[in-house]
């Protein structure tokens, strides 16, 4: 039989709450799925970092725009994807965060974030022209060769 | 939890022991008043106590690099004190180690002010 996938898809409203309120979400999912407190933390993290993202800059702290994000959770492993309904943009064009002249900067560290907390992120352009992150962390024993959890 | 501060004065030197989380909205906002109110009273020398600061966000990381660029625009330091291990490992990851002064103990943190 097809190992299930389960999927939850929460539309947030732009306000810094919903930062808060990912972040939860995020953490409950993955600690039913059984990743490790450091993995939950990890986690959480980079969703926080996605709707912050979402919030200041995709849609530019407008109210009558939403944020979508979506959780799947497979048998090896849990994907986020956070859509916002602001213009999009090209990861190419974001200063690296790391580079000598960019260390000041107090802005511009939340994609780095993402990046460094899960094993796979990418950008991609939403149905309605958005930016979509998605978001990967694969389960521990994905990682390792065992048996793959099985969510409940 | 949300941020909370209180400071101790030694010498001309400010310590600023913050507890909770540095994240986006009231907890980098009371972090950026806190170090306003600092400069606003003298203060050139400030440390902040990161003791009780278990979590910070890019918010938080960009409040702390503004706090740090604001305290050096009138000639003063700040450094950072008793970093927690999330803390330390993303100001690792992020390259801030190399800007911060980080201290370990209060009585290096005092006598590192010139």
């Amino acid at each position: 039989m097809a190992a299930k996938t389960h999927r939850l898809e929460v539309t947030l409203e732009t306000q810094i709450d919903s930062v808060d309120l990912a972040e939860s979400i995020s953490m409950r999912i993955a600690e039913a799925a059984g990743f490790s407190e450091e993995d939950i933390h990890k986690i959480g993290m980079a969703v926080r970092e996605g709707v912050i993202n979402a919030y200041n800059y995709g849609n530019q702290q407008d109210r009558s725009k939403k944020i979508l994000m979506t959780v799947d959770l497979e048998p090896d492993r849990m994907i986020v994807r956070v859509l916002d309904e602001g213009k999009g943009f090209e990861i190419t064009e974001v200063p690296d965060p790391l580079a000598e002249e960019n260390l000041l900067r107090t802005s511009g560290r939340g994609l780095f974030l993402m990046r460094a907390f899960m094993d796979d992120f990418s950008v991609h352009r939403g149905p309605r022209g958005g930016a979509e992150l998605v978001m990967i962390k694969r389960l521990p024993m994905a990682i390792s060769g065992g048996a793959a959890a099985q969510p409940e | 939890m949300a941020l909370q501060g209180t400071c101790r004065e030694i010498g001309d030197i400010a310590i600023v022991d913050l507890s909770g989380k540095i994240t986006l909205g009231e907890g980098s906002s009371m972090l950026r008043k806190t170090i306003r109110e600092l400069i606003d009273r003298g203060h050139r020398k400030i440390v902040l106590n990161l003791s009780d600061v278990d979590y910070i966000d890019s918010s938080g990381i960009g409040e702390l690099v503004s706090g740090y660029t604001t305290v050096r625009g009138v000639e003063g330091e700040l450094k950072l004190l008793h970093l927690t291990r999330r803390v330390h490992d993303l100001l690792q990851i992020t390259r801030l180690f190399t800007v911060f002064d980080v201290q370990s103990d209060e009585d290096s943190a005092l006598r590192s002010f010139r």
